[in-house]
C-alpha cells in the first residue's frame, strides 16, 4: 500500500495533479446545484412581489 | 425527417422537465465510470517504461484538456444556433458551458503544469500547445466577462455569441498545435488518425475516463441551463407549478 501511494518517488506529481482534477469535479457539481437554488429563490421572489402588486 | 422532438426542446418546460430527469442519471454514470477509471489508471495501468508512475498524470490531465475544448466546441455551436434561429434556449445552454468549461482549462493547465516538472523539467514553457490552451481560458473568460458587463440578457446573448463564434478558431488550433509546429508537448498517443500508440493496458483507463467526463459535462449542461432557463423567464403557468414543487436535486 504506501509502495502504490510512493509512486515511485512521483507521489507529489502525481496525488497533487489527482486532486485538483477530483477538486475541479465535485466543485462545479456543487456550483452547479447552487446556481439552481439561487435561481428558483429569485424567481420566487419576484413572483411573489408581482403577486401582491 | 420529423424534426417536431427537436423544436421541443426550444420550450422552455419541456427543456427544464427533460433537464431535470436526466441530469442525475448522467452524473451517476459519470461518477461510476469514474470509479473505474481512476481504480484502473492508479492501480491497474502498468508503469511507464520511461515516465515511470509520473505518466499516470495523463489520466486527469487529457480528460480536462478533451473536456475542455468540447465545452468550448459545444458552447460555440449553441451560441451560433441561438444567434441564428434566435433560440433562447440555446442562448441558455452556450452560458451553461462557460464556467465548466473555464474550470477545466484551467485544471488541464494545473495538471499540465504538475507533469511538466518531472518530465520536462520546468512548469511552464511558452509553447504553442500551451499558449493555444491558454488562449481557450482567456476565451472563456472573456465570455464569461463580456455576459456579466451587459445588463440587457438579450444583448448579453447577441454579444457573447459573437466572442464564442470568434474563439472557436482556436480549438482546431490547439489540438493540431503539436503537429503544426515544432513543440515540446507529446503528440497525441490515443486520439490520433492513424490509431493509438499506447498499448491497450494503459488506453482503456484512459478512454473509460474520457466518457466519464462526456457524461459529466452532459450533466453539469443540463443542471446549469435549467438555472439559465428559471433565470429568463419572467413570469408564466409553468414556472408558478415548478417553483411550487420540491426540487428533487440532481
Amino acid at each position: 500500500m504506501s509502495e502504490f501511494l510512493a509512486m515511485n518517488g512521483y507521489a507529489a506529481y502525481v496525488w497533487s495533479a489527482f486532486a485538483i482534477a477530483m477538486g475541479g469535479l465535485a466543485l462545479n457539481v456543487w456550483l452547479a446545484r447552487r446556481q439552481l437554488r439561487l435561481a428558483r429563490a429569485e424567481a420566487r421572489r419576484k413572483l411573489a412581489l408581482g403577486e401582491s402588486t | 425527417m420529423n424534426w417536431v422532438w427537436f423544436h421541443r426542446f426550444g420550450s422552455p418546460p419541456y427543456f427544464y422537465r427533460f433537464a431535470g430527469r436526466w441530469a442525475p442519471w448522467f452524473l451517476g454514470i459519470a461518477v461510476a465510470l469514474l470509479l473505474v477509471g481512476l481504480y484502473g489508471g492508479l492501480a491497474v495501468a502498468p508503469v511507464d517504461y520511461y515516465q515511470s508512475d509520473a505518466f499516470r498524470i495523463i489520466y486527469v490531465h487529457v480528460p480536462a484538456a478533451y473536456l475542455s475544448l468540447m465545452t468550448y466546441t459545444w458552447m460555440a455551436i449553441a451560441a451560433a444556433v441561438g444567434l441564428i434561429w434566435r433560440i433562447k434556449i440555446a442562448h441558455a445552454v452556450a452560458a451553461a458551458c462557460a464556467p465548466a468549461g473555464a474550470s477545466f482549462t484551467a485544471v488541464s493547465l494545473a495538471t499540465g503544469m504538475i507533469w511538466g516538472m518531472p518530465t520536462w523539467g520546468t512548469w511552464w514553457a511558452w509553447d504553442p500547445r500551451l499558449i493555444s490552451q491558454l488562449f481557450v481560458l482567456f476565451f472563456f473568460l472573456g465570455y464569461i466577462a463580456l455576459r456579466g458587463a451587459i445588463e440587457d440578457r438579450d444583448r448579453a446573448d447577441r454579444a457573447s455569441a459573437v466572442l464564442a463564434i470568434v474563439g472557436v478558431i482556436n480549438v482546431p488550433i490547439v489540438h493540431y498545435s503539436v503537429e503544426w509546429w515544432n513543440s515540446l508537448h507529446q503528440a497525441p498517443t490515443l486520439l490520433r488518425s492513424d490509431g493509438p500508440t499506447m498499448p491497450m493496458s494503459m488506453a482503456w483507463p484512459l478512454l473509460v475516463m474520457i466518457g466519464a467526463y462526456t457524461f459529466y459535462f452532459l450533466a453539469i449542461m443540463l443542471m446549469r441551463a435549467r438555472a439559465e432557463v428559471v433565470r429568463r423567464e419572467r413570469g408564466g403557468a409553468w414556472l408558478r407549478e415548478i417553483l411550487a414543487a420540491p426540487e428533487a436535486s440532481p
